[in-house]
């Protein structure tokens, strides 16, 4: 024997973005704090170590800030000219940056003035980076050339001239302390091995690189330049594994997010998209105001910071997720309540008699399974649910309907009952998905409460809204149809011979209404 | 089938359950229930129908323990005669005639050689309760013409007449009275309600009647939903009656309890009520029975009740009020909709079940498989509520796919529509709703199907409604990184010059679709979707379409209002032959290039199959049905049979089973009915005698073994085992029930003599062997240990058995008839 069938809540498909998990978890950030700096952002980078400060590199000068402040806690502005991608080594101590006349210049944090220059670029150094054994910075400039540097001596071990125009971007690896990446401007991204002098890799990209990215592993390189994304299996000696293509206008900057989960790239085009690195596949879309040069994530996605061209820094914290814990925990019955009887062993001759699972009913539906109509629609008809769950509430009302019991539930209410219904058909009515429903409703409405009208202002007051509302909808309606007419005239001229093309038309769920008395 | 064959109109499972109270055996084992012309026996822990007690050539109208030996049961029928039989073997034991139509069928334990049944003799609406003198006799044909009229003017519905309190009165209902006969002084005393006409008690007509079993107690069901419980009724003027009110609808049936401490009642809320102590405050329910109540019946032992219901079920209740078992026929109360399909997987025929459910019902095993909920919606039963009806529905993608369409129609402006599509999920053996679609269209969809075509990557699906258009759904992949998942959208809207899309129909290889409209058949790519030609008869609206199979795929089938049907070629583009028939139904048979197309006129329905290529029929057969045929499908065989005829060669592949205006279900057969019916009856005999426990299976199989060498053996000795049959005596003592046959050791004797003293040595010879034998195997049975004795024996018995073959010496005959005389004991264990 079936039970109770919980009536069917019609469904309506959500409109605008899905919610997913990294929906949740990407808008989960507080409103941003915007930060004006002097020119357009270029660089941001976070130290690896807490408490988490993070430079950044605008016009001539660099910022350091500390994770809530807004002001600057250090400025280094010791720059003859624009300043260029000012990098934390990996113990948060140093601090590296090229400058756009050639040279690269090591800070310490705790101090002002560089401790080393490294003169020998001839032209603007845009890449600056720490090798993994803490010792070594590579660099990377518009002469074509990348130099690796000694920190202790500050002189320049070794020259790679291999690229055939500008290297605008470049990291060291993690775990080898000899190898490094650089694109540039050739459309080339090459890896190079600090034993061997000589590249060791090159990939195609396809457009001036602007951006690239060593997962921790080493073993997937992403590249990004022009509107592409690019991912290379370094393992397979360079093979593409996935060409990424959702932006408008070129990609400028590339981050991992700290799992290592999720890909974010930055672009031109105002956007900051955020992949899976499993499938590649767009997860989520961040919306800037203006261009987007720059991009770093804090320690466990905390803040997310991005710099724009018009020298806007914006800075998202994280939402803090202590809140939840804070409400005072119920009673609950102790761990041995449930244990009992649940680790009791069957015996031979014991006969186990399952007891059915109970099946949650909802509220209304309690009251509908006990026949208690009017109770049932009270229950829908309160504002929490009809606000919040409008298709709940005509669902019921549906239902009743279907049952042949909605006058009954409808009838002998008083003013203040009245008008709740009254109120939920003026908001509801002109809408399609609920009109044929509604407007049953208020037929029978009206029939019930006609002798009555006149006795209460409040809810003369609601029918006459009501009628205004049917009369606008009946005005707009023939509007529509005059369109539609309009429409089928212009098609029937462009028509082609064939009588496949089709014309869809609008439901025009309304159908002739009728008059309301009051 | 060597004989000329002849093909008959059968009718084949799906009988009703519920016309009658089901009866329950003594010991609550089994409960009997009319099936039509036949009585059946289920068993009450398994669902199984045991067996099929058919002899009646009318529809029974009534079956009763005989309350003297509770191992016969009665059972009347139309056609005049009341039958007496061994259930729990299924053997006729008498047949009484009585030589007027028998309406219903009473016994009481006092009466002990009448029963009581219901006639009606002069006028058609008339109906009399009459006794039935039931004359003791040997012969299995007894006249029994010795009626005694009882009560005059009576419902024909057994529910209104009751024996109560042993016996002593006899209670019957009709409209708004109730009358009591008391036998011993044989006097009627008449209880009229106010049947005003006032509103207040314009609904007190009787429905139903039943009696205390021990008490001066009588309870009645009314209309408007109240149950009278009359007491005090010896006297016309000092009765008195007190109400019980819980429905609100009719009581359809009363029961009480064996013991008389409680009453059930039913009716259309399909809830059971429990009336405790005949108070209204003590009161249990069973609810959601699922359908209207219509019989109530409790078994002699108390433990069990039963309810059977309008959706053709019984379900067997225990006594605490919990269902135990359900019967479940071929649910058949409300119009069909959807027609008859077949499920590819399980072949089961599917069709409108319950409100709401498409029911699967296996053809084979006259059972109903499963319910599948659609709508799942509560049905709310109250009479005069448009309820949402499942119109449509078609498996798609061998049988991967459900397709269903459900609609109510309030006014005529007010359609809801929704579409839902089904997966089959391998995992859960079930179909799970997939997409559910509302408004497809935006009026009545009038025809919905599937591309079947084998190669085709992406299921597809077409409906065409009366809004015009005709909408192509393909299924979709959305999934994500985060879940798998598939949905239906929609493809394609396509429609021609505005008219009423009325049928649409794929063709075998999936590559052209056929739409009707209205008197137009378009036929469009599939592909592209591009309309390619259409074809117009002006011969009325389009009511089937069909394509051609196998080597006919060129043809494309219509049959219109008017009474034409069309051939369309579809490389000339141009009509090949039409031919003037109403049809009603149009089947393609999937296993060949047959149609089948029933006809309709004045005098009946007409079969005519045929093949599209040539316009001549294969085979008419002439009148299979004076009602209209409503819907017609062709089920393929397990096994092909061989007709040699050429007329028959269409049924081969597949049969043919078409379901008439008032819902029979009825196919074609060659088969006498008793060739048809006894190896079910042969099977279930062996398994009912067999009760399969692990020791069975053992045994079983060594047994089958020895079976199957001793049957090698007789071959080798060109003697059959069937022999003993040809002897009377033999016969007669191996097929009368144990409990009637006179002791073994009367029995003995005669029995051997029979065996001995035929004129046929050789037949006289086999039968002891035969006897040694089995009495061997149950030794064997008994005991498995004595491996060695039975070896022992074994060699014996083969020595013995050439031996007679060669001659029979004197003594050794002598030794024979010892060794017989010995163990007779297992004669009665027969």
């Amino acid at each position: 024997m079936a039970g109770y069938k919980p009536v069917a809540i019609q469904t309506y498909p959500i409109l605008g973005e899905k919610i997913t998990q990294d929906t949740l978890y990407w808008n989960n950030y507080k409103t941003p704090v915007q930060i004006k700096e002097f020119g357009a952002v270029s660089k941001v980078d976070f130290s690896p170590q807490p408490p988490y400060n993070y430079a950044v590199t605008a016009s001539s000068r660099i910022h350091i800030y500390g994770r809530y402040s807004q002001e600057p806690i250090k400025t280094f502005s010791r720059f003859k000219d624009t300043a260029y991608c000012a990098t934390f080594r990996q113990d948060g101590r140093l601090l590296v940056a090229g400058s756009e006349d050639g040279g690269v210049q090591l800070f310490d944090i705790s101090g002002r003035a560089p401790l080393r220059q490294f003169e020998g670029h001839t032209k603007a150094v845009h890449t600056v980076d720490f090798t993994a054994d803490k010792y070594h910075v590579v660099s990377g400039a518009d002469d074509y050339t990348v130099k690796l540097w000694d920190i202790p001596n500050s002189k320049e071990i070794l020259t790679f001239k291999e690229h055939s125009d500008y290297v605008r971007c470049g990291c060291a690896s993690k775990l080898n302390p000899d190898l490094f990446i650089t694109g540039s401007y050739d459309h080339t991204v090459k890896m190079f091995d600090a034993r061997t002098n000589t590249s060791v890799l090159s990939v195609e990209h396809g457009q001036p690189v602007e951006s690239v990215l060593l997962f921790p592993s080493g073993g997937l390189l992403v590249s990004a330049g022009g509107r592409y994304v690019k991912v290379w299996d370094m393992l397979k000696g360079g093979q593409l594994l996935v060409s990424l293509k959702n932006h408008h206008k070129t990609v400028t900057c590339l981050c991992l997010s700290s799992s290592g989960q999720r890909l974010l790239s930055g672009s031109l085009d105002r956007k900051v998209k955020v992949y899976s690195t499993t499938a590649y596949k767009v997860v989520h879309s961040f919306d800037y105001a203006a261009s987007i040069l720059s991009l770093a994530l804090a320690h466990e996605d905390e803040t997310i910071v991005v710099g724009m061209t018009n020298g806007i820094l914006s800075v998202k914290h994280r939402k803090s997720e202590a809140k939840k814990e804070s409400l005072p925990r119920r009673r609950r019955p102790a761990y041995r309540t449930f244990i009992k009887g649940k680790n009791y062993m069957k015996q031979r001759d014991d006969i186990l008699i399952n007891r059915p699972a109970k099946k949650h009913l909802e509220l209304y539906d309690r009251d509908l399974k006990h026949f208690r109509i009017s109770k049932a629609l009270d229950r829908v008809l309160d504002p929490t649910c009809t606000i919040k769950t409008p298709e709940i509430t005509v669902s019921i009302i549906k239902e009743l309907n279907r049952r042949g019991v909605l006058a009954n539930a409808l009838a002998g209410r008083d003013e203040k009952e009245i008008s709740h219904v009254l109120n939920f058909l003026i908001r509801h009515l002109s809408q399609p998905r609920f009109a044929p429903v509604l407007i049953n409703a208020a037929e029978i409405i009206i029939d019930i409460y006609l002798p009555v009208i006149g006795q209460s202002p409040v809810v003369d007051k609601k029918f006459l809204l009501l009628q205004g509302l049917v009369e606008k909808e009946i005005d707009y309606q023939r509007e529509l149809l005059e369109t539609l007419g309009m429409m089928d005239m212009l098609f029937a001229t462009m028509r082609r011979k064939e009588g496949t093309s089709v014309l869809e038309h609008t439901s025009d769920g309304f159908p002739e209404n009728k008059k309301i008395e009051s | 089938m060597v004989e000329k064959e002849n093909i008959r109109v059968v009718r084949c499972g799906g009988s009703e359950l519920n016309f009658r109270r089901a009866v329950f055996s003594a010991d609550s084992k089994y409960i009997f229930c009319v099936s039509g012309d036949f009585v059946k026996v289920y068993s009450t822990v398994t669902e199984e129908c045991v067996h099929i007690l058919h002899g009646h050539r009318n529809l029974v109208t009534g079956i009763q323990l005989n309350p003297n030996n509770h191992l016969q049961l009665y059972s009347s029928s139309l056609d005049g005669t009341i039958k007496l039989w061994d259930y729990i073997d299924g053997i006729l034991i008498k047949t009484f005639t009585v030589g007027c139509k028998l309406h219903a069928l009473f016994t009481v334990a006092q009466a002990e050689d009448s029963v009581f049944a219901i006639v009606n003799k002069e006028k058609p609406d008339i109906f009399q309760l009459v006794s039935v003198k039931l004359p003791k006799s040997s012969s299995q044909e007894v006249e029994a013409k010795e009626l005694s009229f009882v009560l005059d003017y009576i419902n024909q519905s057994p529910k209104c007449i009751a024996f109560g309190n042993e016996g002593v009165y006899v209670a019957a209902v009709r409209e708004f009275y109730l009358s009591v006969y008391f036998f011993k002084k044989k006097t009627t005393s008449r209880f009229t309600l106010s049947s005003s006409r006032n509103k207040k008690h314009a609904k007190n007509n009787f429905t139903c009647v039943a009696c205390h079993p021990t008490e001066d107690c009588i309870a009645s069901g009314h209309m408007d939903g109240k149950i009278r419980l009359w007491r005090n009724f010896y006297d016309d003027k000092k009765y008195t009656y007190t109400c019980l009110h819980w429905h609100h609808d009719m009581v359809m049936d009363l029961a009480f309890s064996v013991t008389g401490t409680s009453l059930l009642s039913g009716g259309r809320e399909s809830v059971l009520v429990e009336w405790r102590d005949a108070t209204e405050k003590n009161k249990e329910f069973l609810p959601r029975l699922g359908a209207t109540i219509e019989h109530i019946s409790v078994s002699p032992a108390g433990d069990l009740f039963c309810t059977s219901h309008s959706d053709n079920k019984i379900i067997i209740i225990h006594r605490n009020l919990e269902a135990s078992a359900v019967i479940q026929g071929l649910v058949k109360d409300r119009s069909i909709f959807t027609g008859l399909m077949i499920d590819p997987r399980t072949k089961a025929l599917v069709l409108n079940g319950k409100p709401g459910h498409l029911q699967f019902y296996s053809l084979q095993s006259d059972k109903q498989l499963y319910n599948l909920d659609i709508i799942q919606q509560e049905y709310i039963n109250d009479y005069g509520l448009i309820q949402i009806e499942l119109t449509k529905a078609a498996f798609g993608c061998f049988g991967n796919w459900l397709a269903t369409v459900e609609q109510r129609q309030e006014k005529e402006t007010e359609l809801e529509l929704q579409m839902k599509l089904w997966m089959y999920n391998k995992k859960t053996q079930g179909f799970i709703l997939n997409t559910k679609i509302n408004m497809p269209h935006e009026d009545c969809i009038t025809a919905l199907c599937f591309c079947n075509a084998e190669k085709s990557e992406q299921p597809t699906l077409v409906t065409a409604s009366k809004d015009g258009y005709f909408k192509v759904w393909i299924l979709t992949d959305d999934s994500d990184i985060y879940k798998k998942a598939v949905g239906w959208t929609c493809d394609f809207v396509g429609s021609y010059h505005k008219y009423q899309a009325t049928n649409c129909c794929f063709s075998e290889d999936g590559s052209l679709l056929a739409v009707s409209f209205e008197e137009i058949v378009t036929i469009w790519d599939s592909i592209t979707w591009e309309l390619k030609c259409t074809f117009c008869q002006r011969a009325g609206k389009i009511r089937h379409l069909c394509f051609g199979r196998l080597t006919c795929s060129k043809y494309l089938l219509g049959a219109t209002e008017n009474g034409i049907l069309c051939c369309w070629n579809l490389l000339s583009c141009a009509l090949e032959w039409n031919a003037k028939l109403n049809v009603r139904v149009m089947e393609p048979d999937p296993n060949s290039e047959n149609i089948a197309a029933i006809s309709q006129s004045s005098v009946g329905s007409d079969l005519f199959v045929f093949k599209p290529s040539e316009p001549r029929p294969l085979y008419i057969q002439k009148g299979i049905s004076r009602e209209e045929v409503q819907w017609g499908v062709f089920v393929p065989r397990d096994v092909p049979e061989s007709f040699t005829s050429e007329a028959y060669q269409w049924l081969n592949r597949s049969q043919f089973y078409f379901l008439t205006k008032s819902q029979s279900l009825l196919t074609f057969s060659t088969k006498s009915p008793e060739e048809k019916l006894t190896p079910t009856s042969k099977q279930l005999l062996a398994e009912e005698s067999l009760p399969t426990t692990p020791f069975y299976f053992i045994l079983g199989k060594h047994r089958q073994l020895q079976d199957e060498k001793l049957n090698e053996t007789l071959e080798n000795e060109l003697v059959q085992l069937p022999l003993t049959e040809n002897i009377p005596a033999v016969s007669e003592l191996l097929h009368t029930p144990a409990h009637v046959l006179p002791s073994a050791a009367f029995l003995c004797s005669m029995f051997v003599n029979s065996l001995l003293l035929s004129k046929e040595t050789k037949s006289a010879k086999e039968i002891p062997e035969d006897v040694d034998m089995e009495e061997e195997k149950e030794s064997e049975d008994s005991d498995e240990e004595n491996d060695f004795i039975e070896k022992v024996q074994d060699t014996n018995n083969t020595g013995l058995g050439e031996d007679i073959i060669h001659q029979l010496s004197k003594s050794e005959e002598k030794e024979l008839r010892k060794f017989r005389k010995i163990d007779y004991s297992w004669i009665a264990a027969l």
